[in-house]
């Protein structure tokens, strides 16, 4: 027995985007008939997912994969998982390989708890077996004891992630895939994932961990995958790969303007959204467009979007997340109904007082109504720098990520 | 103890099922088809009853337009039970070829989230439909009894004909389901392709009543099946053991073939779904 579990050798995955490739009708596939007779085969776009991508992961090791959206990390999840084929290379796992895409995979709200639980259990990679001896593990984890024989249908959703987590959890293999599954639920039920998962971890087994919260990334995860547009950039120990990653976000736009046309920044958005975001850009205290904002000092995010046709319903919002992801607040514009006409609309929000402390920090922005959904989980990135406008340095003992303006008095 | 190794590879184009592998993950082709069994008729009134309900009221459609107003006979036995015993394979039949051409794009969730070989997806599909079967077949003793017709040993050879019926739907189940993935036609030429395959087959009528047309008849698979099933059933019928042997041959080709094509498409159905 070697001590490597999980060896990627040269793996790529090529997708073709196609016009209308989701769902070709057959009236499509004749209409082209034609057309590949006289004019050769059809063009499409060639897209590399991933691009001859080589790892080895050793056993008991917990791995992050990080990377900007499209960075090809969850392909490789999924290629790990054996949901997709790769186009070319090879894989060789040694173990059990047990993979927590998503909680509540085949959930089905008719039936009750109980028979929810023997279902994913099954679906997971559970023998019949294995889910009977874990049942009241399972059941005492999740909470839900009481509504056992109830279909799932009526639970709360915090009782049905609790309850899908709890049969993932429980889920005994050597090798586990995780995919973000830790975003959803309370906090309080977050924390007991994790717990779960450091436990996991401490275990021995090999864990493979996608997320874009590298604070939990930085807590769970010993080493550290850092892809981009499908390369695999660097791997090694989190504290060595974690800072090289947060480094490269600010040099991409040190202009202060970012174009967000691109449909690639976009996650779960409609395709023909009558609103887009198309550019954002950060202003500093003297109205120049930079990334890097002094300590303490005032400064304007300017959101720029086209509607592309009068609607009366808009809601626009912005978050600010910190460096490792964490959500710090969002906020949205005076979201009265009106009539919002068709063509440019720009929206400036202004920091008046910055308690930003140093570090980067990633804006994130939304827009939903009727017939609207544009989301860009990563459209700039703001890093504040340790010194102030007149030169002051930050606390040498600061720590935290705000900078409150509070007094203090002796009584 | 030998630890389990996984070796991820591009396959090649042309593969064939891994029966190995199905049966490693019987447990959860079972838990699919226990799913849809105890899904199916929660929140209706009558449950259950479903089963019986639809046959039972088509061959009393069929007994009053096409036995009593057309005068078609029932082949030496009471139109009614003619009808039924073709109308009870026929809805087995037709319920688990729709059910497993819907199947994968049904579990597209299951599909783009976790492993398991694909293919059990529509095998579970074409499985559920027996315990109705079952349940309707209550119907047709007691439509023996009332029309006093006594089986014979013949009815012992009941799961033969049930066998060929279920792979012929599994094959047929396999073409449609990988081709309903990425045509999303199938959905719509399905019920129309049910429809006119109803008229030939001969559930409403015995294919005696066509001789000229005997060997066109006999292409459809179904012909001798629905034909020997009913023979079986009612005892005194002779079993047209030559037509059953060319449905059969066909059955297995429609599998092996649907079998080969999902297998070599299944490597796409989650880019695609």
């Amino acid at each position: 027995m070697s001590d490597i579990a999980i060896k990627v050798e040269n793996v790529s995955k090529k997708y073709q985007i196609g016009e209308n490739e989701n769902f070709p009708t057959l009236r499509d596939k004749l209409m082209e008939l034609p057309n590949r007779l006289f004019k050769g085969p059809k063009k499409t776009k060639e897209f590399w997912a991933l691009k001859d991508v080589s790892f080895e992961i050793k056993k008991g090791e917990v791995v992050g994969f990080i990377g900007r959206n499209g960075a090809g990390k969850s392909t490789m999840l999924k290629i790990l998982a054996r949901i997709t084929e790769p186009t070319s290379g090879k894989i060789t796992m040694y173990g059990r390989v047990a993979s927590m895409l998503e909680v509540g995979t085949g959930f089905n709200p008719e039936l009750t708890g109980r028979e929810n639980i023997y279902l994913n259990g099954a679906i997971i990679g559970m023998t019949k077996k294995e889910i009977s001896q874990k049942f009241n593990d399972i059941v005492e984890f999740s909470g839900v004891e009481k509504f056992l024989d109830t279909p799932v249908k009526h639970y709360s959703s915090g009782m049905y992630v609790r309850l899908a987590f709890a049969v993932a959890a429980h889920l005994d293999a050597d090798i586990l895939l995780v995919d973000e599954v830790l975003a959803v639920g309370d906090a309080e039920f977050q924390k007991k994932c994790l717990g779960k998962m450091s436990d996991l971890a401490d275990s021995g087994r090999t864990v493979i961990f996608v997320s874009h919260n590298l604070g939990v990334v930085k807590d769970l995860c010993n080493k550290v995958i850092y892809m981009q547009n499908g390369t695999l950039i660097s791997h090694g120990l989190t504290a060595f790969v974690l800072p090289k990653y947060l480094k490269s976000g600010l040099s991409n736009n040190l202009d202060g303007y970012r174009s967000l046309k691109d449909l690639s920044l976009r996650r779960n958005s409609t395709e023909k959204s009558l609103f887009r975001y198309s550019g954002i850009s950060i202003l500093n205290s003297k109205g120049k467009k930079t990334t890097i904002i002094k300590l303490s000092e005032p400064f304007s995010i300017i959101i720029d979007g086209v509607l592309s046709s009068n609607v009366n319903d808009l809601k626009i919002g912005m978050n600010i997340n910190s460096q490792y992801g964490y959500p710090l607040f969002n906020t949205f514009n005076n979201y009265v109904k009106s009539t919002f006409k068709k063509g440019k609309l720009s929206y400036k929000i202004n920091f008046d007082s910055n308690i930003f402390g140093p570090g980067v920090y990633t804006v994130g922005l939304g827009a939903n109504a009727t017939g609207i959904v544009d989301w860009i989980p990563e459209a700039i990135q703001i890093s504040i720098s340790d010194t102030d406008q007149k030169g002051n340095t930050v606390n040498k003992d600061y720590d935290g990520i705000v900078i409150y303006p509070c007094s203090w008095e002796k009584i | 103890m030998s630890e389990q190794v996984t070796i991820i590879k591009p396959s090649g184009k042309l593969q064939f099922i891994n029966l190995r592998e199905i049966w490693a993950y019987r447990e959860l082709l079972f838990s699919f088809v226990k799913r849809d069994i105890q899904v199916r008729y929660r929140q209706t009134v009558i449950g259950g009853l479903w089963a019986i309900v639809q046959p039972l009221f088509t061959m009393v459609i069929f007994s009053f337009f096409f036995g009593h107003l057309a005068k078609i006979s029932g082949g030496g036995v009471p139109y009614p039970i003619f009808s039924y015993a073709g109308l009870l394979l026929w809805t087995y039949f037709t319920g688990a070829i729709t059910s497993s051409s819907a199947s994968m794009v049904a579990s597209a969730s299951l599909i783009t989230k976790v492993y398991f070989p694909r293919i059990i997806i529509p095998i579970a599909s074409t499985l559920t439909g027996l315990l109705d079967y079952a349940v309707a077949s209550i119907v047709l003793i007691g439509l023996m009894f009332y029309y006093q017709i006594m089986p014979t040993g013949q009815i012992l050879l009941v799961p033969l004909t049930l066998l060929l019926t279920w792979m012929l739907a599994m094959g047929i189940g396999f073409w449609l389901s990988a081709m309903n993935v990425k045509y999303r036609d199938i959905g719509y030429i399905l019920p129309f392709f049910i429809q006119s395959l109803l008229f030939v087959t001969p559930v409403i009528y015995p294919s005696s009543i066509a001789p000229n047309f005997k060997f066109l008849l006999s292409l459809n698979p179904m012909t001798g099946i629905i034909d020997a099933h009913r023979a079986m059933i009612l005892g005194g019928l002779p079993i047209n053991w030559v037509s059953l042997g060319i449905s059969s041959i066909l059955v297995i080709v429609i599998l092996v073939t649907g079998a080969a094509y999902f297998k070599s498409v299944e490597k796409y159905f989650a880019d695609i779904i």
